[in-house]
């Protein structure tokens, strides 16, 4: 008893400082972010350097209506059409990746194979390999291919890159289903096909969830096979697009904030309303989740 | 027994897609890129004519590649460090069965979910110093409104700063990764083993160095390997904060490579770059793979 007592005290006293330490931690991590919406919200008159860190007078959405239909006096077009672009890639490459990852992460934990046990990490190297060293041979093929510069190229590209990650994420996934279970549906008859649909694809809703977020938010984020694949502007994602708005000097502050806010807003978005899948993604990554 | 071969010949048909996917674009592009590297291809024209190590004994001598590999090797000496110690240190101060824990998770976690395009053109904004004409601006001003005027820097704009600067971002970024991991590793410590060194008379600051860091261990080595390979691949953040940076000051061998190939066409050039990025970040993780199956097989 008198061990717990004193191991207490100090803890007492140690409370107000934590709450300090994490509130402190806090606002510096949403430094950014409030400068991010505020200048965001400002209307253009209100927009004075030295008034940065200031709160806006009232709310405009000036900066957000310029940043998405563009201006063409000031020669720059506008995120709209970058945004669904994104949209257009990120849903269907996010889905194919989900199910190829599955379907492999169920052979990878319930069929195992001689070999197998060298091939799954010969898959993962592909989770870290700098994709500068595929750039080169990815640009010939996917010119050979008919797919350069296109859209459903790009879908083609983060479908393979993903394999790596949803194979791993299901794998991990899966080996948590009781074996048992399929064993018995094997006893009962079912093949290898109507076990993965009648036992295993009901039980994977959490799996689907946590690789279709991921995928969603590395796909939706990724701006290296984006700025390599496309090179038209009709057919560049939004993280491309953004980047070249912000390039161009002659856009104001305001609406670059506007345009990365917009560009932020569908993962940040998932992340408020989801966040604990995102975060089990995140972990699976480390390898062994 | 023939429904089993079957059913063996169905998991092959599965994954065979995704193993030829794999051979292709992954382990065969590695290949082909090798040996562009070793080519004399420095136009858009194809030219696999070999050319032996040519190529990367040319880029050793460059300047802008020299500066690149410092750069790296500040970035990597200071990003994985801080990525840890800031990570550990929120981690251990929210597991103090804190009110709020989701709420200041959430708010650690956040940047890990926006793109680095978004962080690079926010924290370029931030980092702009100012000129003397306009005042001060980001950073800056704020550090001077609240009477810190002496912390003022050039940041990414003082190229005896540069590369620093986009560690702050990439920080910024990242730490709550590592906080996400060593939370977790936090709470799989079971409470008697604290219990049982409080009993042993030790303070909390003594469970914490030589109970709750030894068994912390695994995870400070996995997150400094994928730190390090995020660190090695680090582009979108620097093309959207800073660009290569006055004298190259905050260049990474991935915009280098970038640059080279797809706006210089030196395709030779750019593969060899690719190489040795790519050999950097095997030595780091073809021995952490090896590493984590081994044991993996012995469970």
């Amino acid at each position: 008893m008198s061990a717990r007592s004193s191991a207490f005290t100090p803890r007492r006293l140690y409370r107000p400082l934590i709450y300090a330490a994490l509130i402190a931690a806090a606002a510096l991590y949403l430094l950014p972010v409030y400068l991010l919406l505020i200048t965001s919200l400002k209307s253009f008159q209100e927009v004075r350097l030295a008034a940065m860190w200031d709160l806006p007078a009232g709310l405009s959405l000036e900066s957000f209506v310029r940043a998405w239909v563009g201006n063409k006096a000031q020669g720059f077009t506008g995120l709209a059409g970058n945004f669904l672009n994104s949209i257009y890639l990120t849903v269907p490459a996010a889905s194919i990746s989900a199910l190829l990852g599955s379907l492999n992460g169920y052979v990878f934990s319930k069929w195992k194979f001689r070999g197998s046990e060298v091939l799954f990490p010969a898959f993962l190297f592909g989770l870290f390999i700098p994709y500068q060293s595929i750039l080169i041979p990815l640009v010939v093929v996917l010119q050979k291919m008919h797919l350069y510069g296109t859209i459903p190229g790009l879908i083609f590209v983060h479908v393979v890159y993903g394999i790596p990650i949803t194979t791993l994420i299901f794998r991990n996934y899966y080996a948590s289903v009781p074996t048992e279970l399929i064993e018995a549906a094997k006893i009962d008859g079912a093949s290898l096909l109507g076990i993965y649909r009648w036992v295993l694809f009901p039980l994977s809703l959490p799996g689907f969830v946590v690789t279709l977020i991921w995928q969603f938010t590395a796909i939706w984020n990724d701006f290296l096979f984006g700025v390599i694949v496309t090179s038209r502007p009709v057919v560049q994602p939004i993280t491309v697009a953004l980047n070249n708005l912000a390039g161009s000097y002659v856009v104001e502050w305001n609406v670059q904030m506007a345009g990365a806010l917009i560009t932020a807003l569908p993962t940040l978005l998932v992340y408020i309303f989801l966040g604990r899948y995102f975060v089990r993604g995140l972990l699976a990554g480390s390898l062994k989740g | 027994m023939r429904r089993l071969t079957r059913d063996r010949l169905t998991s092959f048909a599965l994954i065979t897609p995704s193993v030829v996917a794999i051979a292709v674009f992954v382990y065969g592009f590695i290949a082909f890129n090798g040996y562009s590297s070793l080519a004399r291809w420095d136009s858009l024209l194809p030219d696999f004519t070999f050319v032996g190590l040519r190529n990367f004994q040319k880029l050793f001598t460059l300047a802008r590649f020299q500066i690149d590999v410092r750069n790296m090797l500040t970035f990597i000496g200071l990003f994985i460090p801080a990525c840890l110690a800031i990570g550990f240190v929120l981690a251990v101060l929210l597991d103090q069965r804190v009110k709020g824990e989701g709420l200041f998770r959430s708010i650690f976690l956040l940047p890990m979910a926006i793109s680095a395009i978004v962080t690079g053109v926010v924290w370029r904004w931030l980092m702009s110093p100012g000129t003397a004409e306009t005042g001060s601006y980001g950073i800056n001003l704020l550090l001077e409104q609240i009477g810190a005027g002496f912390l003022k820097s050039g940041w990414y704009t003082d190229p005896q700063f540069g590369i620093k600067a986009v560690v702050i971002a990439a920080a910024w970024q990242m730490s709550g990764y590592t906080m996400a991991m060593y939370l977790a590793g936090l709470r799989g410590i079971p409470e008697e083993l604290r219990e049982a060194a409080r009993i042993d008379g030790a303070s909390e600051l003594q469970i914490y160095r030589h109970v709750v860091l030894p068994l912390l261990r695994p995870i400070t080595f996995s997150a400094a390997i994928i730190l390090g390979q995020i660190a090695l691949n680090i582009f979108a953040l620097v093309v959207a904060m800073t660009g290569p940076g006055p004298g190259f000051s905050t260049d990474v061998p991935a915009l280098f490579m970038f640059d080279t190939t797809f706006r210089g066409g030196n395709f030779a050039m750019g593969a060899a770059i690719a190489t040795i990025m790519l050999l950097l970040v095997m030595g780091l993780v073809v021995p952490y793979l090896i590493h984590t199956f081994r044991s993996e097989v012995q469970v």
